[in-house]
């Protein structure tokens, strides 16, 4: 199946995110909605940590993830042979096309119709519901913010929170005219509502899908972090369960899992730990009464296996999923998810998501940032996320002498004007005679200077260059 | 090649030459050794903290205790397991008293009987391989005695937990019970009932598992 074809309907075009931007600003609500969410995050997640040493503990965070990933092809290898040892089969994928086809197989041979769906961002990456409708095969969202985006026929705006862009009202509304349920703006009806229509579908699905948070090496145990318990239902009352995963995801000991857990719940929604800390080693026993008959896991690469070739980069792939780094970030808050128009918005998104799909594409993501450094300074297991955003900004314009640049679509935000002018710069910095002869021209010529420079001067006022250049002023001054 | 190779080829041959693995230090995880006592304090205050109910007994009043919560609640029938001592106890109690909501045994294949479970249990009562101060949680280590679904699907989940089966923290829980040694099919951390924040951030209780969780702790 081609890549166009894979796209859903309401797919939008990454590039137009200035547009996007704007009309996002222009909405009171949307901006309500995020204003509201993200400043009680960022408070839950401060007094959360009260009394940890919360700089030894992301240093230790930042460790694990390091040492898993120094180990990628070993732990890998490691973690099939245990997997496959708890009778868990093991699958690999290239690409998300890969990964959807892997599923419609195991749905094929067991002649599945319908499959209930845990949350998981690589199945978002893979857009595998909508493949999977394509096959004649109905995937539905189990958890209740997954499952408001999907009736919405919307995609997630967060990556924690999957409909935090939406109020009650309008969450009411939607359900009252996709479900039937009445209007009311009583959370707890509407959450009895939803139980009641997801527990009839939990009882009749073939397959359940799930994603996985950490998968331990050393066990073959698949970890899966949730408050709702719709990630056990899918994990344990359809006969088949299929686990997707990131190839980063795998950690070498369950040790290693107790510091990412501590970091994890606290960074994300300020919890302490989830309601349920789910971990699966294997399918159902002969001697045991529930529980999936088989355990599928699909290791997804798409596009990793690259990211994981520089240095640099290569800290993108230490990310645990938190959330902490949009919920703080400043551009996130003010313009919503949907804007970025990617799987993962706002700053992991933005370092993550040019790798997947090209910087030509994602050209504009790096710079959708005001370097603040929020984002570097909430993340959990410290991924220099500001410093990632000047690489993929550099990597955008072409690269420079110290990175050669890497990224699928590197230069594609180059201007041949402005690199031409660049060049001219630094040739005239290097050439004293030149300079001098230049500045002085460019004050002579000051009135010429154009009063509105871009979008530099929307929201300034355009710079004046002085009437004499710094030299003829230090010469007056006799120095 | 396959696509197996093709990844695991990629990452071995990385540009970027060999990486070394940093050294790795819990000691910012450990706790000073508490006393039990403390160890109950902070389970419940944490539990408490995500809507579970703590019940403080002994081996001789849990029962009592139970017909209690389950009376006031007009639990119908209770879901216990067979083998387990805490079944076993019920199941003889109840020959004595009226107290007690008719009591149901998960003994036969889910598939035989998934819609009564899902439709017309009210509560159920499992045991604990121990639980967790730091975060007020339970471990369960479902098997063919108490099966996974006995901890998620009735509204109301009773577990029964011995207090001097508390561990501080989850890394010490995990190092003191070798869990490396072995995991079972299925293993879970229980903190607190079913909950969902995904309707603007309001917090509702029993989305998909139990609206109640109510531990006993055995002193
Ligand atoms: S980049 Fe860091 S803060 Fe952002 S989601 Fe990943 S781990 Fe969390």
């Amino acid at each position: 199946m081609s890549d166009t074809a894979r796209h859903s309907p309401h797919h939008v075009d990454v590039k137009e995110f200035h547009p996007r931007a704007h009309e996002a600003l222009h909405n009171p609500q949307i901006r309500q909605n995020f204003r509201k969410a993200m400043d009680g995050l960022m408070t839950k997640r401060k007094s959360a940590f009260e009394g940890w040493d919360l700089e030894t503990l992301r240093d230790l965070g930042a460790n694990v993830r390091m040492r898993a990933l120094a180990n990628l092809p070993d732990l890998l290898e490691q973690l099939e042979q245990k997997l496959t040892e708890n009778s868990i089969k093991v699958h690999w994928a290239v690409d998300g096309d890969e990964a959807c086809r892997i599923v419609r197989d195991i749905c094929k041979a067991r002649d599945a119709k319908t499959v209930i769906k845990g949350k998981s961002m690589v199945s978002e990456e893979m857009e595998l519901n909508h493949y999977l409708k394509e096959q004649g095969i109905e995937a539905l969202e189990s958890d209740l913010g997954e499952y408001i985006v999907q009736l919405a026929e919307e995609t997630p705006s967060h990556i924690i929170m999957p409909a935090i862009h939406k109020n009650t009202g309008e969450i009411s509304k939607l359900l009252h005219e996709k479900t039937g349920t009445d209007l009311s703006n009583d959370v707890e009806y509407l959450t009895a509502a939803a139980r009641l229509q997801l527990r009839e579908k939990f009882m009749n699905a073939d397959v359940g899908v799930s994603g996985v948070n950490f998968a331990v090496a050393e066990t073959g145990t698949l970890c899966l972090v949730e408050n709702e318990g719709n990630g056990r239902m899918t994990t344990t009352v359809p006969k088949c369960h299929i686990a997707v995963t990131g190839i980063e995801k795998v950690v070498p000991n369950l040790e290693d899992v107790s510091a990412l857990l501590a970091l994890l719940t606290r960074s994300a929604t300020g919890q302490h730990i989830t309601t349920y800390f789910n971990m699966i080693s294997g399918p159902r026993k002969a001697e045991e009464l529930d529980g999936p008959e088989e355990v599928h896991v699909v290791l997804v690469d798409n596009g990793r296996s690259s990211i994981y070739q520089d240095d640099e980069l290569l800290d993108t792939l230490r990310c645990i999923r938190c959330g902490a780094c949009m919920n703080h970030c400043p551009v996130y808050t003010r313009v919503g998810g949907h804007t970025y128009g990617t799987t993962y918005p706002g700053p992991i998104g933005k370092i993550l998501m040019p790798h997947l799909i090209g910087l030509d594409e994602g050209r504009h993501l790096p710079s959708a940032s005001s370097l603040c450094g929020a984002c570097g300074e909430v993340c959990p297991v410290k991924i220099p996320i500001p410093d990632l955003l000047v690489r993929l900004r550099q990597e955008s314009v072409d690269g420079d002498k110290l990175h050669p640049a890497k990224v699928r679509g590197h230069g594609a935000k180059r201007n041949a004007v402005e690199a031409m002018i660049w060049k001219g710069w630094s040739w005239m910095h290097a050439h004293p005679g030149a300079y001098r002869f230049g500045t002085n021209l460019a004050a002579r010529f000051r009135m010429l200077q154009p009063g509105k420079m871009g979008s530099w001067t929307q929201f300034r006022t355009s710079p004046k260059l002085a009437p004499k250049t710094l030299h003829e002023q230090l010469k007056e001054r006799g120095q | 090649m396959s696509s197996r190779d093709t990844i695991l080829q990629r990452l071995r041959n990385r540009t970027g030459g060999e990486l070394t693995a940093p050294e790795c230090d819990f000691s910012v995880l450990k706790r000073p050794d508490w006393s039990t006592t403390e160890r109950i304090a902070l389970f419940e205050k944490m539990i408490e903290s995500v809507h579970g109910e703590v019940h403080h007994c002994t081996e001789d009043s849990w029962v009592d205790r139970l017909a209690e919560i389950l009376g006031t609640r007009g639990a119908r029938n209770l879901l216990i397991p067979k083998e387990h001592e805490i079944g076993v106890k019920l199941r003889s109690a109840t020959l004595g008293r009226e107290d007690l909501p008719h009591l149901l045994i998960y003994d036969e294949p889910i598939e035989s009987w998934q819609s009564v479970l899902f439709n017309d249990v009210d509560a159920s009562i499992t045991s604990t391989r121990g639980g967790i101060a730091e975060t007020g949680s339970l471990i369960l280590w479902p098997n063919s005695d108490e099966p996974r679904l006995m901890s998620l699907v009735a509204p109301i989940h009773i577990a029964v937990l011995f207090a001097s089966e508390l561990y501080t923290t989850f890394h010490e829980a995990m190092q003191v019970q070798n869990w490396k040694a072995g995991m079972p099919t299925n293993a879970l951390l229980i903190s607190g009932p079913s909950k969902t924040a995904d309707i603007e951030q309001t917090l509702a209780y029993g989305v998909h598992g139990p609206k109640e969780l109510i531990v006993l702790i055995i002193e």
